[in-house]
């Protein structure tokens, strides 16, 4: 009797590669971007309802825990930005040979980490104000 | 659906080892995928000692040597040995390409080879390609032209859009980009994949084809054309350094123009 064909492995062996990572790096920056969303509309709400229900919401802000899942945050917002410009780039048909796509993807870690440094940076130390 | 993870039946165990002669000086340890129809054993993989000295200096060479001075019911594809014919398309060291141009030297430490990733295997290396043959066919891989010409000419082309075949026309439909595509791996039944996308855009961009049209409406519908997210990892393990990704965003440019 002839048994069941195996599938061959994929994941399991295929070496990362820097442009699959960064591909799914994109979908799940793209996927924390949007589970964060209802919650940066409560932020807005919460500074709409005043300044007491404000300073609640501030406590939360000081928890090293929240403070690290903001950065991760500012970080997808950022990379998500700048590698949606990439792909920009590619929907006119651009950026295609292997170099320059080593070279953006570089650039697009590079700026978005810069970025979300940047941001931390001010949010951390006050703003710029 | 995605499933990341290989069915029971899949799952690759640790098999045989076979040491090299007593007195070899320049050993390279290959790690082999093996799976038989004919018995009820999972996959696994055999491990092979091979003396370099007495070995040429491609991957195919190592596979050779082992069938022939080891064990002959090591199974995989081989013709030209030289680039051209795509037989021996597999995965090496982490990546897809052809064993026969993919030096023994390139590889760092163990040598792993597989066959093309989520293919249904057949015997060892040997993966079933009778559904990619079928998308190819699918694109109506040939020239339609339905202006007539006399017997005695040729349906002209300019150097210029000869040019533009270039980088198309050399793809030798090995099937390592489109066994290297994420996307094809979850969506293989519905998404033609990089190498049919690169040899349908072949056809497109020939001044001489005349199905334009039609050939884009074939393409135009939610997973055809449009599952390729640009990951790139095609264009990153084509072995003959063709680039489908570019290909298939041709296409999508094509079809947004003609809207416009």
């Amino acid at each position: 009797m002839q048994k069941e064909r195996p599938l061959s492995p994929h994941l399991q062996v295929y070496r990362p590669q820097m442009t699959s990572m960064l591909s799914i790096l994109h979908r799940g920056t793209g996927v924390f971007l949007f589970l964060g969303t209802p919650l940066l509309v409560f932020w807005l709400m919460t500074i709409a309802a005043g300044p007491a229900e404000y300073a609640n919401l501030q406590v939360y802000f000081s928890n090293w825990f929240v403070k690290l899942v903001l950065l991760g945050w500012t970080f997808a917002l950022f990379y998500h930005l700048c590698n949606g410009v990439r792909h920009l780039f590619w929907d006119v048909g651009r950026g295609f040979e292997m170099e320059t796509l080593y070279r953006s993807g570089w650039l697009v870690l590079g700026v978005a980490s810069a970025m979300t440094l940047i941001t931390a940076y001010l949010a951390f130390t006050g703003g710029v104000a | 659906m995605a499933e990341f993870t290989l069915p029971k039946n899949s799952k690759v165990t640790k098999g045989k080892h076979f040491p090299a002669a007593p007195g070899a000086k320049n050993v390279r340890t290959f790690k082999v995928y093996r799976w038989s129809p004919d018995d009820d054993k999972n996959p696994h993989t055999d491990t092979y000692d091979i003396d370099m000295d007495a070995c040429g200096p491609m991957v195919l060479d190592a596979l050779i040597k082992i069938k022939n001075e080891i064990d002959p019911t090591l199974t995989f594809r081989r013709s030209c040995r030289e680039g051209i014919c795509g037989s021996c398309a597999m995965n090496i060291d982490g990546t897809n390409t052809l064993a026969c141009t993919k030096g023994v030297n390139e590889c760092k430490g163990d040598v792993a080879i597989y066959p093309l990733p989520h293919m249904s295997v057949v015997k060892d290396l040997v993966p079933d390609m009778t559904h990619f043959y079928a998308q190819y066919a699918s694109v109506e891989p040939w020239l339609k032209a339905k202006t007539p010409v006399s017997q005695a000419a040729e349906r002209l082309q300019s150097k210029e859009d000869r040019e533009k075949l270039d980088g198309l026309y050399e793809c030798i439909l090995c099937a390592c980009c489109s066994t290297s595509c994420p996307s094809y791996w979850w969506n293989s039944d519905k998404y033609l994949g990089p190498a049919i996308l690169l040899q349908s855009y072949r056809w497109l961009a020939d001044s001489r084809d005349e199905a334009k049209g039609e050939r884009l409406d074939a393409l135009e519908d939610p997973f055809k054309l449009y599952r390729c997210h640009t990951i790139m990892n095609c264009t990153n393990t084509c072995p003959k350094g063709l680039n489908p990704g570019k290909a298939i965003s041709e296409i999508k440019k094509m079809i947004a123009e003609r809207s416009l």
